[in-house]
């Protein structure tokens, strides 16, 4: 089976010249059509860059250096940019990370739905404003006719999380990239948000790629894990099988690192500072490899 | 009986809301009657969601807001009537972490001025070597290394920058110190670090701590006791063990369940909860 | 520990060069303009070649000296009364400079002291000072100046009164609205909370914040007191009438500017040139004194 997400070797550098530096060192990973896989890694681990670089919504001073993104088979990088554009939003979706910025202030939430359909599925006004409703109401959104004429500020940050993860599956992804979708969330909304993923993405039947740096959430909606630090894949596997049996020093002391609400104080474990130390001298030797010969 | 270091009673707090630009202002109540009682040496945990009030609560409680009602003893002491010249005698014993040492240290300071300043202000320095001297021993005392006196906040990391903070609450050796959310926006290393540090603090120095978080899982590693928030309201209020071994109140046990501890359990998506989230914003997240 | 892993080493000496490679070209493009334009106002009597009001009525409006029929005595040439166009040029330097230090200095220090007591104490204070601005804004400032220099009566002084009279708004406005929004952030609070009183606060935790605001706007304001003054002296209500100003000498060459178009013509680059290195030396002042990247 074609994967819906390939990528091989990716390497992505930030700024130009002398002062370029890796944040992406050789990544690899594929993700099976309707899998959902947690991309687990702390600040700095590129983990959002990943995410970016295959939606081709790289900043400006990053660049890709070596590698290799396929998605359903086709190769990402070397398509030309009209035909990349006409997947995004439709083929591949985004659930961003934060909820306030990522709506138009100044458009009502049915015309900020409705140009995404009338986009990319050339419905007539009508129906792209009765479709949005019913995307809305899929969300679980209430009375979703006069969400449709409000403005962004006017509903809760739960209710526009909900609404970027109709705006996701709108078109039928077969992948979606959810780069963070509920770390500004409390905890309860976030339950229902992760719910709501889940839903869609089985009644869609997209493959998602879940993008958190918190294990309790992958444990509860990724099937598959990657856990990456300093733009390296450490370990990947089954959800359960890693969190049960981590084979990475550094996968079992984020575990022990983790406050749980279910154990005592005591079971808390810092990072072992060594730990870190060895593994981003690892990354710079990458680096050195990398800048001495072509990858 | 046991020694209450701070106390509150029925303490109430609203921000003035205007409904028009013609209306009367309507307050809006944050902070509803709460009863507050922290033995001394104790840490006591808020716990609550956006829009609870724990933020509010605790601005309350190291004065930096003037209560609408209800009173705050502290050591004996009724503060929460006194002025802003009256608390600064005070302030010396009483002091607060906050949420995001991005914005909470003065980024045009060196850090050797920001850990210093309160002894500054309260006359405790005694020339410019003693300054350094002092933001030296500061620096030490939360693991930073001394050469970051020169650092400008910026040139320091989300974790560096929380122990800088947490270095200037220390400085005047306070009683009393409110911590709101300190580590909520840190890497779970990073996190895990922040929170054994203020646990040795707190037994080495003998603090007694209000310690902010809308994570109970958090909260469950440094707190004596616990007080559950919601729309401004303790719910639930008892001893962290308690707490989370039989919690009572329907919005405890929902807060509890709704966190994804990090082990595989089928289900926990489909177990719909019935919480109804307002259509309307009810306040800023 | 784990967060000093990957600290920025960052000492003294490369926190400067840090900041002048922020400030980039435009900084020292800056610097060189105004540089140069304070160099030749302060070593006018030595380097211009001739007294600027000493008439040669015999070698009248003689082109500069490398067209046909110039002098290499005039390397500019001169004007209808035969006077040095060079030396002219290079003593209203000297009145231009004089009214950009003095007038700039005194609006940036009124308005400062209007603008943190509005933005500090807020309520009614601001409410009145606010509108106070709103009024004062709402005259002309140009014809304002004109009124107000022909009531204390032409002069140096009153070149400089009329400027800092309408000039001291641009400073309040801008210091009121960052002194509320820098009140605002934490670090205010937390000077509250160690006990430091509002005046303690302001100077020693608030001002320094300012001074990136107010050094470029101080810049800014130079190159427009330049223009003020150039404005008044054309229309010659500046100086006394033999001292020499740009603006005097672009209403003298207009009369004969088909004849001699360079008395007009080199006036009026002096002037461009002094406004642009003014506003180039605020731009890359600003980029050099604020190291923290705003959001």
């Amino acid at each position: 089976m074609t994967p819906a997400l390939f990528i091989q070797g990716l390497r992505v550098t930030i700024g130009a010249g002398t002062s370029a530096a890796n944040v992406l060192r050789g990544v690899s990973l594929e993700l099976q059509p309707g899998e959902v896989r947690g991309l687990v890694g702390e600040s700095g681990a590129g983990k959002s860059m990943l995410g970016r670089a295959v939606l081709g919504l790289l900043p400006a001073n990053a660049a890709i250096a070596a590698g290799r993104i396929a998605f359903e088979g086709r190769d990402l990088l070397a398509m030309r940019e009209p035909e990349r554009r006409s997947l995004l939003g439709r083929r591949i979706a985004l659930i961003p990370q934060d909820p306030m910025t990522s709506l138009n202030p100044v458009k009502r939430i049915g015309a900020q739905v409705a140009i995404l359909l009338r986009h990319h599925l050339a419905s007539s006004r009508r129906a792209a404003l009765q479709r949005a409703a019913e995307l809305l109401a899929e969300v679980a959104i209430r009375e979703p006719e006069r969400v449709l004429g409000l403005y962004p500020h006017e509903i809760s940050g739960g209710m526009r999380q909900r609404v970027l993860i109709a705006m996701a599956f709108a078109c039928d992804p077969s992948l979606v990239i959810a780069d963070e979708p509920t770390t500004a969330l409390d905890v309860t909304v976030q339950r229902q948000v992760l719910q709501l993923v889940e839903r869609l993405r089985q009644r869609h039947g997209a493959a998602v790629l879940f993008v958190t740096h918190d294990l309790g959430v992958v444990a509860k909606i990724c099937r598959t894990m990657t856990v990456l630090h300093a733009g390296r894949v450490l370990e990947e596997g089954e959800t359960a099988h890693v969190l049960a049996r981590p084979g990475h020093p550094y996968t079992r002391a984020l575990l022990a690192a983790t406050p749980r609400a279910d154990r005592p104080a005591e079971a808390l474990r810092p990072v072992p500072p060594s730990l870190i130390e060895n593994l981003w001298s690892e990354a710079h030797q990458f680096d050195r490899l990398a800048a001495a010969g072509p990858a | 009986m046991t020694d209450i270091l701070l106390r509150t009673g029925s303490l109430s707090f609203a921000y003035p809301e205007r409904a028009g630009l013609f209306r009367r202002p309507v307050p809006r109540e944050v902070v509803k009657r709460v009863d507050l009682a922290v033995p001394r040496g104790s840490v006591l945990g808020l716990v609550g969601e956006s829009g609870s009030g724990k933020t509010t609560l605790g601005r309350l409680l190291v004065r930096l807001l003037k209560p609408t009602s209800g009173g705050i003893q502290f050591d004996g002491v009724e503060i929460s009537r006194l002025s802003e010249a009256e608390m600064r005698p005070l302030r010396s014993r009483i002091q607060m972490i906050f949420q995001d040492p991005q914005s909470s240290l003065n980024p045009r300071l060196r850090l050797g001025i920001i850990l210093t300043r309160p002894l500054q202000v309260h006359g405790r320095l005694k020339g410019r070597r003693d300054r350094r001297d002092q933001a030296a021993a500061l620096l030490d005392l939360v693991g930073l290394p001394t050469g970051f006196i020169d650092r400008y906040p910026h040139e320091l990391s989300g974790g560096q920058r929380q122990r800088a903070g947490i270095a200037r609450a220390l400085a005047l050796e306070p009683d009393f110190i409110v911590a709101d959310e300190i580590v909520s926006g840190l890497d779970v290393s990073t996190q895990a670090h922040i929170l054994l540090l203020l646990r040795e603090l707190r037994a080495r120095l003998g603090l007694t701590l209000v310690f902010i978080s809308h994570d109970l899982s958090v909260v469950r590693v440094l707190c004596d006791d616990v007080a559950i928030l919601h729309r401004g309201e303790v719910v639930e209020y008892g001893p962290v063990t308690r707490i989370f071994s039989a919690p009572q109140h329907a919005y405890t046990r929902q807060l509890l369940s709704a966190i994804p501890l990090p082990d595989v359990e089928p289900g926990w998506l489909d177990d719909a909860s019935p919480i109804v989230i307002p259509h309307q914003q009810g306040s800023a997240a | 520990m784990v967060d000093l892993a990957h600290d920025l080493s960052v000492g003294h000496s490369s926190r400067l060069v840090a900041g002048l490679k922020r400030g980039g070209a435009r900084l020292w493009i800056g610097v060189a303009l105004v540089g140069i334009l304070l160099l030749v106002s302060l070593l006018a009597p030595l380097i211009a070649p001739h007294d600027p009001i000493e008439q040669d009525l015999m070698s009248a409006q003689l082109p500069p000296a490398w067209i046909n029929g110039g002098e290499p005595a005039y390397p500019f040439g001169t004007d209808s009364l035969g006077r040095c166009v060079l030396s002219r040029l290079i003593y209203s330097a000297r009145t231009a400079v004089v009214v950009a230090l003095i007038a700039a200095s005194l609006a940036a220090v009124i308005g400062i002291a209007f603008g943190l007591i509005a933005g500090s104490f807020g309520g009614w204070v601001d409410q009145l000072t606010s509108r106070l601005i709103d009024v004062w804004m709402a005259f002309p400032p140009v014809l304002l100046s004109i009124v107000l220099a022909a009531v204390i009566g032409a002069g140096l002084t009153s070149v400089i009164a009329a400027i800092v009279v309408v000039d001291w708004t641009r400073f309040a406005r801008v210091v009121r609205a960052e002194t509320m929004t820098q009140l605002r952030r934490d670090y205010a609070a937390a000077a509250r909370v160690i006990g430091l009183s509002r005046g303690g606060i302001m100077w020693l935790e608030i001002l320094p914040n300012l001074v990136p605001l107010t050094v470029t706007l101080l810049a800014v304001e130079m190159g427009i007191a330049i223009l003020v003054e150039v404005i008044l002296s054309f229309v010659g209500i500046s100086v006394a009438g033999d001292t020499p100003t740009w603006g005097g000498m672009i209403a003298e060459g207009r009369q004969i500017v088909h004849q001699a178009p360079w008395i007009m013509a080199l006036p009026i680059g002096c002037i461009i040139l002094s406004v642009i290195g003014f506003n180039l030396l605020g731009d890359g002042l600003r980029l050099l004194l604020d190291p923290v990247q705003r959001r």
